[in-house]
């Protein structure tokens, strides 16, 4: 690979450009979506955009020094964090270079949460400290399944190259692996019927209640390159095509990724929000049975 | 103007985000506010959203006539508002205090307690009333239209050190 090419997959796809691009258009996808389930019409597809400027221009208050430092240090983590992520995905790796390794995209993608609970309470909101409490208990949830499913990959790879995970296993590892993953997605998005953990009105807005003006418009931003970045993982592990042509596999990567906002979408207009503990039962017996099943299938060689 | 400034005022002008606070209102006009949401007015439209934080909110929204209870309330939460914030009156009673004018467990009206720039008057106002209402704050928000003159009502200082709070 020459110094060319991955400035190109780094800074344009599926690196920087791509990323903001997406990252904008799947919240204005989503949005739409559920406005137009609801039978309305739904916000201009330049909306989250000018959302975003808005944001960024208001004033923020004034806060101890420390803590503005640390809750402006931990929405700009995340957000290298989900670029990093989103930088590093292979969509293109048969013209060579970075292959893709699942550990660093793992931690990359595990930073997020961790910086969102940690933002919830240095806010020192009452209303923060429990979206923050329910972001922690829900990624104790999640990530269960999560991780066995991508073990259950990994061991059917016999690597951690995400090339080799994504087209080697059996389709018996391959399909439950998969299935559990999606499991996943709602709840690591906060989306209905999972989205407890920034349960908007219910308990304000979450973790994220003190956050204002740039450091709101940095989450914001956080959470809309996580959709992208996610939704990348799934379609990378899902469709690997061995021997494609580069273009082919960049159309696919874009489109099965803004057809899984669609799916998400309409599960998140059509669903009520559950409590904690009923999320947290869904993912301990559903999702880890699914994740379960992948990982004998790989341990036993199916 | 530099191409920031217009991109700012362009983006206060399509993403105006509300914090809706009852300051002792009958639940007349937060209904029909509501009802701006649904699918027959569709504020989304117009980047228009109903936020749970004041710290996220553009535009505060007061309904009610401000009772002494909710007086130290008012002032708390439009502090948290970050700069630059508009506020909307709606409905007859925080403007003079409509049937409730003259009580002893009234403050109101608005004024009094923090600078009010649009009024949207009615009991209720219909939703488009309260949607026009709107587009005055963001006309202001934007820069496009000057605050009004404060008038010369006498103001309640600090809730709490004035015993106003009962």
């Amino acid at each position: 690979m020459t110094l060319s090419s991955a400035l190109v997959r780094l800074l344009i796809f599926p690196g920087l450009l791509y990323a903001f691009a997406a990252a904008w258009l799947m919240e204005w996808l989503y949005r739409k979506v559920v406005a137009r389930a609801q039978r309305r019409i739904g916000p201009p597809f330049y909306q989250p955009f000018f959302d975003f400027v808005k944001l960024l221009a208001k004033k923020p208050v004034t806060r101890p020094a420390l803590q503005g430092f640390i809750m402006t240090a931990l929405p700009l983590a995340a957000v290298a964090a989900s670029l990093g992520t989103i930088s590093l995905l292979p969509v293109l790796q048969d013209r060579g270079g970075f292959p893709g390794d699942l550990v660093l995209l793992v931690s990359l993608i595990e930073l997020v949460p961790l910086c969102f609970v940690l933002a919830g309470f240095v806010s020192r909101s009452l209303f923060g400290g429990i979206g923050a409490a329910r972001e922690a208990v829900l990624t104790l949830s999640y990530n269960v399944p999560f991780l066995i499913a991508l073990f259950a990959l990994v061991i059917g790879a016999g690597g951690f190259s995400i090339a080799s995970v994504a087209s080697t296993p059996t389709w018996a590892v391959r399909v439950p692996a998969l299935l559990a993953l999606l499991m996943t997605l709602p709840v690591k998005l906060h989306l209905n019927p999972f989205s407890a953990a920034d349960a908007e009105q219910e308990i304000y807005a979450g973790a994220l209640t003190e956050y204002d003006g740039p450091r709101l418009a940095l989450w914001k931003l956080t959470h809309v390159l996580e959709w992208v970045a996610l939704t990348g993982l799934w379609t990378v592990l899902a469709f690997p095509l061995p021997g494609a042509a580069a273009p082919v596999r960049a159309l696919l990567f874009v489109a099965v990724s803004f057809l899984l906002v669609v799916l998400l979408a309409i599960v998140s207009a059509a669903t009520a929000r559950l409590k904690t503990a009923q999320i947290a039962r869904f993912y301990w017996m559903w999702g880890l049975g699914v994740a379960v099943i992948a990982l004998i299938a790989a341990l036993i060689g199916v | 103007m530099s191409l920031i400034d217009t991109l700012v005022r362009t983006a206060r002008r399509r993403s105006p985000w509300l914090y809706h606070l009852n300051a002792g209102s009958c639940n007349g006009c937060d209904i029909e506010l509501v009802a701006c949401l649904t699918p027959r007015y569709d504020v989304e439209q117009l980047g228009i959203r109903l936020e749970s934080s004041p710290r996220h909110a553009d535009i505060v929204v007061i309904s009610g006539p401000v009772t002494r209870t909710t007086c130290e309330a008012l002032q708390t939460v439009y502090a948290q508002v970050p700069d630059p914030k508009v506020v909307v009156a709606l409905g007859s009673c925080p403007a003079s205090g409509n049937v409730f004018a003259g009580s002893p467990t009234i403050v109101g009206p608005l004024e009094r307690v923090i600078p009010v720039d649009v009024y949207v008057p009615g009991c209720p106002p219909r939703p488009d009333a309260m949607i026009a209402g709107i587009a005055e704050a963001v006309a202001i928000l934007a820069g496009d239209k000057p605050r009004p003159v404060p008038t010369d009502v006498p103001v309640v200082p600090d809730a709490t050190e004035t015993g106003v709070r009962s």
